[in-house]
């Protein structure tokens, strides 16, 4: 409670200002998203393989955690076969686990 | 039937490579014992691990595919935990997963090919037909370009 109310108002001048121009642009034109699309449906990768780390290299940026489906736009299908792969090229330490 | 297995183990950089060469051995004998083969052997070199496994930061990666059965895994399984050797090793099985693989290719060539013939195309894609060109596909990994 405490805690949530600190950061609020921590974060509210600089985040208030913020936020109300976001609302404008919001109003002026709605926010441009480009569509998402599954990286392995789209070019067609049936052997998504532990050992390919060239493949799976994009998908675990800086703190080596697994990029979400939200943002990398993988198929369900897809984001679970890329799981398995990471999860066993991490231990063979073809990947980290972690970053620092 | 027998499986399909994919063997891959990291050994020690300080091993030598008559010591990389035994490990080989071992395995096959075992392999050979309980009735499998070993298929292909890869040994992919000296690589620098992604984290530092006790001592080491790097290491000698050697993949094996082997056919033969659950049992015979085990075993090998025991002996590579048992190793001072290896720092690390994984085993996969690979035939099911291969077979998925092969079976969704053919479904799509044959999808591809079928809507070709729909529109009154020859099935296979001619050379130099389609916008997706050889330089596109070296292309194929830039996204990690980009986030790197």
């Amino acid at each position: 409670m405490n805690g949530k109310r600190g950061f609020g108002g921590g974060g509210g001048r600089g985040k208030a200002g913020g936020q109300g121009q976001q609302g404008k642009d919001g109003q002026r034109r709605p926010m441009f998203r480009r569509r998402k699309v599954c990286k392995f449906c789209s070019d067609k990768i049936d052997d998504i393989n532990y050992k390919d780390t060239k493949l799976l290299m994009p998908f675990v940026p800086e703190r080596a955690k697994i990029l979400p489906r939200r943002i990398s736009g993988t198929c369900a299908m897809h984001q679970r076969k890329l799981r398995t792969a990471i999860m066993r090229a991490r231990q063979l330490a073809l990947i980290p686990y972690t970053a620092e | 039937m027998t499986r399909k297995y994919e063997l891959v183990y990291v050994v020690s950089p300080d091993a030598t490579d008559a010591q990389v060469a035994d490990l080989h051995s071992q395995v096959e004998q075992i392999a050979q014992r309980l009735g499998g083969k070993i298929d292909k052997t890869d040994n992919w070199g000296r690589r620098k691990l992604a984290y530092e496994i006790g001592p080491h930061k790097e290491g000698t990666y050697v993949l094996e595919t082997i056919d033969g059965g659950g049992e015979l895994m085990k075993e090998i399984d025991r002996r590579l935990k048992v190793s001072d050797l290896i720092i690390r090793h994984l085993i996969v099985r690979v035939d099911e997963d291969q077979v998925k693989i092969e079976r969704t290719r053919t479904k799509r060539t044959e999808a591809s090919r079928r809507r070709r013939v729909a529109r009154g195309l020859p099935p296979d894609r001619q050379p130099g037909e389609g916008q997706r060109s050889d330089v596109e596909d070296e292309d194929r990994f830039d996204m990690s370009e980009v986030e790197r």
